[in-house]
């Protein structure tokens, strides 16, 4: 299996939390996976999926937050690691999918191939640091501490079409569904 | 006289920004203690300044009025989040710089970027205020949300070395 499958076993256990999701494929497959006012789609700015949730879910305390990110991605920006387990904001939950490769380019390979994410999230500090296989997401997504989740899967995209929503509408469309 | 970090803080205060991100620099030393002691501003300090872009879009979009603090070498760690994230979804983000390399500069190491820094806005599209004393300071930060708001993209304050 690959992410498209990823994104559907994930957005089974979505209800109303908000949902930030990656740039490129990740993006087009969640959109005709499961399209809602509550996703976030990112078309630019590749590896800022977890900031972008991070100030979410301290400007949204109330709200869970939910981050569909991926390994190429986290590898461009490590430093997020360490601010949002320092900021630990307990309504943010983190997935990685792991498919060790840059999917949306024409899938080269990742440095993830060479490393253990999770292990690199405990030795961060993060106290929920699982595989995806080990845990109840919606157990964690309610989870008292910021939670960091691999789900690893093969390299592979899917034939989602692009998103035929341009950025600013995402935008207005998402704020809009907030109270 | 007021001082020089009084305007920009009370500046910002009167916008009703009350998200900040920062990495820091000694001449914004003490505005950061002001932001860090005010209970009505989350003030989240940041590894990089490229991270701090996508947490003031985050910020905005869960109803927050962000703003960043930071050097100038900062604008050239964010320019593609900057073009790619903020302006692409018209997100309105202050950028409050000190900017070194500025005439009175000791550190030759900035120099460089501190000379590129208003070229790379202005070949950006993006507007800037350089305010020479702290009323203008304070006028320009008072115009500066409405502004950013207004283009869809960041509005920055250069802070020269001269400012303080």
């Amino acid at each position: 299996m690959a992410r498209y499958e990823a994104i559907k076993d994930i957005m089974e256990n979505i209800e109303d939390e908000l949902v930030v999701c990656n740039i490129g494929f990740p993006s087009r497959e969640l959109y005709e996976i499961d399209d809602k006012d509550k996703n976030f789609y990112m078309i630019g700015s590749m590896g800022l999926a977890s900031s972008i949730g991070l100030g979410l879910a301290l400007a949204k305390p109330d709200s869970d937050v939910v981050v569909i990110d991926g390994d190429g991605s986290l590898l461009m920006n490590m430093g997020s690691l360490v601010t949002v387990f320092a900021n630990n904001p307990s309504n943010l939950t983190w997935i990685v999918i792991d498919n060790g490769a840059y999917g949306s380019t024409g899938n080269q390979d990742t440095y993830a191939q060479k490393i253990d994410l999770v292990d690199i999230a405990k030795s961060v500090g993060f106290k929920n640091s699982y595989d995806f296989n080990d845990i109840d997401l919606k157990e964690i997504i309610k989870s008292e501490n910021a939670s960091f989740i691999v789900y690893r899967t093969e390299a592979g995209n899917s034939k989602a079409p692009i998103i035929d929503l341009d950025p600013v509408s995402i935008k207005k469309r998402f704020m809009s569904s907030l109270d | 006289m007021m001082d020089s970090t009084e305007p920009i803080y009370k500046g910002l205060k009167d916008i009703g920004i009350d998200f900040i991100v920062s990495v820091p620099c000694v001449n914004l030393s003490k505005l950061l203690n002001d932001v860090d002691e005010d209970e009505d501003i989350i003030h989240v300090p940041v590894t990089r300044e490229e991270e701090g872009i996508g947490i003031c879009a985050g910020a905005y979009l869960g109803g927050k009025r962000p703003a960043i603090l930071m050097q100038n070498s900062g604008l050239g760690n964010s320019i593609n989040a900057l073009k790619s994230l903020t302006e692409l979804y018209g997100f309105p983000l202050i950028m409050v710089m000190s900017h070194r390399g500025t005439e009175g500069e000791g550190i030759i190491g900035q120099v460089p970027m501190g000379q590129s820094t208003p070229k790379i806005l202005e070949g950006m599209d993006f507007k800037y205020f350089k305010p020479s004393n702290p009323e203008e300071a304070y006028e320009n930060i008072s115009r500066s949300w409405d502004l950013s708001v207004e283009e869809g993209k960041p509005v920055s304050i250069l802070l020269e070395i001269s400012y303080w």
